[in-house]
């Protein structure tokens, strides 16, 4: 029921705004809403850890089934692991702020958010189907709003990256649909197919088949994951896409890229995993310095933090390849450490834009000190975008470079260092941005009379950053409900 | 022993309050508030000190408490934990220390000024993360704690921030010892590896087998463990600015000046001292040379660094490159020592570390409160200062003293220490370390005499003396330059932390009381009256010199390759292969699909007749096929 209520509520949230008179009680809607989403999460998180402090080892809890389309095995299969649970929090997090983020949203508010909290029903329908087909279909659900919400809420050339976007993604979703079918004609259990992932995974898949329907999944889900060379969605996708959806985008959209290439590709076809990690980690290791050596030379903050992602989501692709439960950990640590701080990122860029109306970091200049407390705000996702201690970032990479590092072989020791030096280059762009952006004599005569934030921003940042904070200082407990989810997966 | 956590926890706390309360909190208040605690926990690590050393009689390590912070599998985990031994007890004393009497002086130094607040707020954060970094219990606690000193750092240099070049300092520090750091980490990671731990502990017992297992791998000439500790190093020696990565230390003087004496001198730079220290067994056991690295970049610091200050005319800039230099002869020390009885060197190492603490520190307060008067830095501007400012003057004589190596002041002492242990390794790094002893007196007169005598310049305002907030904690740390020297440290700290029983070697002793006051001597004659001997002189060196006040170009070298190289040819070409390669390939795709559905799309026209004629040809085509098929 708990899980149910998970998707029952945002779409009941969806609903009621559809009905709203008028802007305010959108967002009044919007916010209590997601509000009670957030609160949920927790909940679940709560019963969660006294579920399994009391000795529950089932590998989901809270799961049920519902039949749906019995001749073709379609179930309503739901449950969530340590993985799950993680995730959930993140998007209502992610979500949450991300209604606060948009309260200046004045064009058709209305569908506004509706189409964003559509969006993230199907993320949270995402992480809590364990049926193969209802995942693809939720998976769908989150996708296609993000072209309405681009093409109609964006900016600049925003037709185009809206098209873009969606057709990259829909061709990886192709390749999912045929690995998808791939995995569910050749399964048998009990004498039928099955799309049930726990019932699929005790499947012993032919090597054969195992080679040809591991690399569609895989890229499948990787193209949303910015898997190297499939990236170029998402800088245009991100620039164009108003604050609100680039953070759901790059906060949330893009972890179920990871999320799919763990729990699919790699926890059905593990033999072929194995086989074939060397190609995709030459590809990941790649995009991780790949893309923090583009930022470089990029001057658009959006465009900063587009390659950012690339180099932050390659390293968690990059972990989940290294296939050992440290570094997965890492990996899953990394999804929800950058969706925090790349939905921070987003939303200051967000909230800096509608004071400056650019987004060129050589035209700003100084605002630390007419602008104090969103500097600050961009200061601390700086650092946790660099891998401060103390911060989330810290933490996730830390936990996949010694992963990483542990593989007995060679080559992954060799691609990890490369990976790990990605850690300079970070430092050079953020402060870098820093320096310009924030630091300094103030530029722009007129910059002296801009406001600091809101209440809702204030909100929205302060949230984020509690996130990050916590995580980065006491990250125990999260690394331990991931880990003892990954036994299952991995071995 | 559980109250040396109260040490650490009340400089978090002052960064906690002062930094969320920053824009509400009165100056005084905030000021106070930190000073107090930090007088709080500078009380409790004397006592740490005098529990430690007096009350027990070995000096065993204690760990009085530990938590696990993360867990990466089943054997590698990071603890959270306090590790109380000789050297992490000596540093709790240091850095409480120097930092209750820098919080002190910039009560007054920084007063009035608009971020008084978050200045301290990030000074308390400074002084919890150095505090947290000494106490590491493992390799991977001093790691964060060793990225967090350099987050201080960052944001104590780019304190104005409204400053240009402040900004670029700050970023330059950063970027320069992240660089370091990301060997110091694949280093960690590489031993943690082959050893399964990251437990001090653990790695430095000497008859850990695993530890020793790694000499017999061989990568490149060199045994595994050897790279491990090279790469460990090459993270200390960018903390602690050694050549080639000290290029940010100059640089980082444009923060406040009460900052680079807690940070830049006393404290922060000396953290690759320290850890080469806390490794010292393993170093010393298996990986010997790792440590001749060691010694080689000390001694080459060591040399280089001292010829460059005596160009400079920056008072702060002189000061760094001394400290640089001073810290050139710490990790000399470390490199030549033996363990155990032959460990002359790692006593001496760590006695350097505490004297220069506080004579540095005093230099650098005292060049504060020069700088505090008259608002500029340039030495060639200064003069007969000891008029206006009869406290400094003497406090600073007393400092310069003390680094020159004159007795009965602290820096003789552990200077000739040095030397002893610099002497019987290799009379190549003796003679290095003792022509250094002499340009290190040449350089501080140099500064002394141009700056307290000389002739009177015209200043805007007449310079006044520093309040008394400001003076005491320099006469504080005047008298500890001068009484320092006398503590019997290699009964407190050795290498094996068995009472090594050191005497003055007074050959050596006399030699370099003698190049000391050949020094002075030359810095007197030259200038302290107005005189055109130092031009000559400057002349005479020709290229030398020049190169020297242009820092031998090292800079220009960083600059090429990060301007021209990484940025121009990899950076911008990256960009614009994604751009124009790999994107232009997706829009490509879809071009062609375009084209493709524009050309076919004819054949949808709508026509019945159309749609006849095709149909009638396919059945045609099919008929035909099927009769030549079959026959």
């Amino acid at each position: 029921m708990l899980l149910i209520s998970l998707i029952v509520i945002p779409a009941l949230t969806a609903l009621a705004v559809m009905f709203a008179r008028h802007a305010q009680q959108v967002k009044t809607l919007s916010a209590t809403g997601m509000s009670i989403q957030l609160v949920q999460s927790f909940y679940l998180l709560y019963e969660f850890l006294k579920e399994r402090s009391a000795g529950n080892s089932e590998t989901v809890l809270f799961g049920n089934r519902l039949e749906w389309y019995p001749s073709l095995h379609i179930s309503f299969d739901y449950g969530v692991d340590g993985i799950s649970v993680a995730m959930i929090l993140l998007t209502s997090i992610v979500i949450f702020t991300g209604v606060f983020a948009s309260w200046e949203v004045k064009d058709q508010a209305k569908e506004f958010f509706a189409s964003l909290i559509i969006l993230a029903t199907g993320v949270f329908g995402f992480f809590i189907s364990l049926d193969l087909f209802v995942m693809f279909l939720f998976f769908e659900l989150a996708v296609i709003p993000m072209y309405l919400l681009i093409g109609i809420w964006g900016s600049g050339k925003k037709e185009y990256s809206a098209m873009k976007l969606t057709l990259m993604l829909m061709a990886g979703s192709a390749l999912l649909v045929i690995g998808i079918l791939g995995i569910y004609f050749h399964s048998d259990v009990n004498g039928s197919h099955s799309f049930n992932i726990i019932d699929l995974a005790n499947q012993n898949f032919p090597m054969e088949m195992q080679r040809i329907f591991f690399p569609l999944t895989f890229i499948g889900f990787g193209v949303i994951g910015a898997l190297f060379p499939f990236h170029t969605w998402s800088p245009d996708g991100h620039s164009s896409a108003p604050t609100a959806v680039s953070m759901l985008h790059a906060g949330v959209l893009m972890k179920l890229g990871g999320y799919g290439c763990l729990k699919v590709a790699i926890y059905l076809m593990p033999e072929a995993a194995n086989e074939m990690a060397w190609i995709f980690l030459i590809l990941t290791s790649l995009s991780v310095i790949y893309g923090a050596l583009g930022v470089i030379a990029q001057t658009d903050l959006k465009y900063i933090n587009a390659y950012s992602s690339v180099s932050h989501c390659g390293l968690v692709l990059f972990a989940l390849l290294m296939l050992n439960k440290t570094a997965s950990n890492g990996a899953v640590l990394q999804m929800i450490s950058h969706g925090l701080m790349t939905a921070l990122f987003f939303a200051l860029i967000g909230m800096l834009y509608s004071r400056t109306h650019t987004r060129m970091v050589h035209e700003m200049g100084g605002l630390m000190k007419v602008l104090p407390f969103l500097s600050v705000c961009y200061v601390i996702a700086g650092l946790a975008s660099l891998g401060l201690p103390g911060l989330s970032g810290f933490v996730a990479e830390m936990t996949i470079f010694v992963g990483a590092f542990q593989h007995p072989d060679m080559f992954h020791r060799v691609i990890t260092i490369i990976a790990i030096s990605s850690i300079v280059v970070t430092a050079v762009y953020i402060l870098r941005v820093v320096g310009s952006l924030l630091m300094g004599p103030v530029k722009n005569e007129a910059y002296n009379n801009l406001k600091d934030a809101t209440w809702y921003e204030r909100l929205a940042t302060v949230t984020l950053i509690a996130a990050i904070v916590s995580i980065g200082i006491a990250p125990l407990w999260l690394s331990d409900i991931i880990m003892e989810s990954l036994g299952v997966i991995l071995d | 022993m559980s109250y040396v956590l109260l040490i650490l926890a009340l400089p978090l706390s002052v960064f906690v309050v002062n930094g969320l309360l920053s824009g509400n909190l009165p100056h005084r208040l905030a000021g106070w508030l930190a000073t107090g605690s930090m007088g709080i926990a500078t009380v409790l690590a004397w006592l740490t000190a005098y529990n430690y050393f007096f009350q027990s009689s070995s000096y065993e390590k204690i760990i009085p408490f530990r938590i696990t912070w993360l867990r990466f599998t089943e054997t590698l985990q990071i603890d959270m934990g306090i590790l109380l031994d000789p050297i992490s007890v000596m540093m709790l004393v240091v850095i409480t220390t120097i930092s209750l009497m820098v919080f002190l002086y910039s009560m007054g130094y920084m007063q009035g000024e608009k971020g008084f607040v978050r200045y301290f707020s990030f000074l308390s954060l400074f002084s919890f993360s150095m505090l947290g970094l000494v106490v590491a219990t493992n390799l991977f606690q001093l790691y964060m704690f060793w990225e967090l000193v350099g987050v201080s750092s960052y944001l104590l240099i780019g304190y104005c921030y409204d400053k240009p070049e402040a900004v670029a300092a700050a970023k330059k520090a950063f970027i320069v010892t992240r660089f370091a750091d990301f060997g110091f980490l694949v280093g960690i990671l590489l031993l943690s590896y082959y050893t399964g731990t990251f437990d001090f502990t653990e790695i430095t017992n000497p008859e850990n087998a695993a530890v020793a297992g790694m000499t017999g791998i061989s990568f490149m000439g060199l045994s595994v463990l050897t790279w491990a500790l090279i790469l460990i190093f090459m993270g200390g020696a960018g903390k602690s600015a050694m050549f080639p990565l000290h290029i940010w230390l100059p640089d980082a003087m444009e923060g406040p000046t009460p900052v680079s004496a807690l940070i830049h001198a006393a404290t922060m730079v000396v953290a690759g001292v320290f850890l080469v220290a806390r490794m010292f067994p393993v170093f010393s056991f298996h990986a010997p040379e790792a440590l001749d690295a060691v010694a080689f970049i000390g001694a080459f610091t060591l040399l280089f660094a001292a010829i460059i200050a005596c160009t400079q005319t920056d008072i702060k800039r002189i000061l760094a490159f001394s400290t640089m230099s001073q810290i050139g002869y710490m990790m000399l020390a470390l490199g030549v020592s033996g363990y155990g009885s032959e460990g002359l060197g790692f006593t001496a190492s760590m006695f350097h570390l505490f004297t220069h603490a506080f004579f540095k520190a005093l230099l650098f307060l005292g060049a504060g409160s020069i700088i505090h008067a008259l608002h500029k830095n340039d030495i060639r501007e200064m003069g007969n200062l000891r008029k206006h400012q009869p406290v400094t003057h003497i406090v600073f004589l007393i400092a310069c003293l003390a680094i020159a190596g004159i007795p009965p002041f602290a820096g003789f002492f552990s200077k000739d220490e040095i030397l002893s242990a610099a002497f019987a390794s290799n009379p190549i790094y003796f003679g290095v370390a003792a022509l250094a002893a002499a340009l290190t007196a040449f350089y501080m007169f140099r500064l002394y005499f141009l700056v307290f005598w000389n002739n009177e310049r015209t200043y805007e305002h007449t310079p006044h003396e520093s309040p008394v907030i400001m003076l005491i904690p320099m006469i504080v740390l005047a008298i500890g330059s001068v009484f320092a020297g006398f503590i019997p440290f290699g009964n407190f700290v050795s290498s094996d932390n068995q009472p090594l029983h050191t005497h003055l070697n007074v050959t050596i002793a006399i030699i370099s009381v003698m190049v000391a006051l050949l020094g002075i001597t030359v810095a007197w004659i030259f200038y302290k009256k107005e005189s055109s001997l130092s031009e000559q002189l400057s002349n005479t060196f020709g290229a030398l010199y020049h190169a020297a006040v242009q820092k031998f170009f090292i800079d220009e070298l960083y600059l090429f390759i990060t301007k021209k190289i990484i940025f121009n040819l990899i950076s911008r070409p990256i960009a614009w292969f994604d751009k124009h390669i790999i994107d232009a390939f997706m829009d490509f795709t879809a071009t062609v699909t375009n084209w493709v559905s524009k050309e076919i799309k004819g054949l949808q026209s709508g026509q019945l007749q159309h749609y006849a004629y095709i149909f009638l040809s396919g059945v045609l085509l099919i008929v035909l096929v099927m009769i030549f098929t079959n026959t």
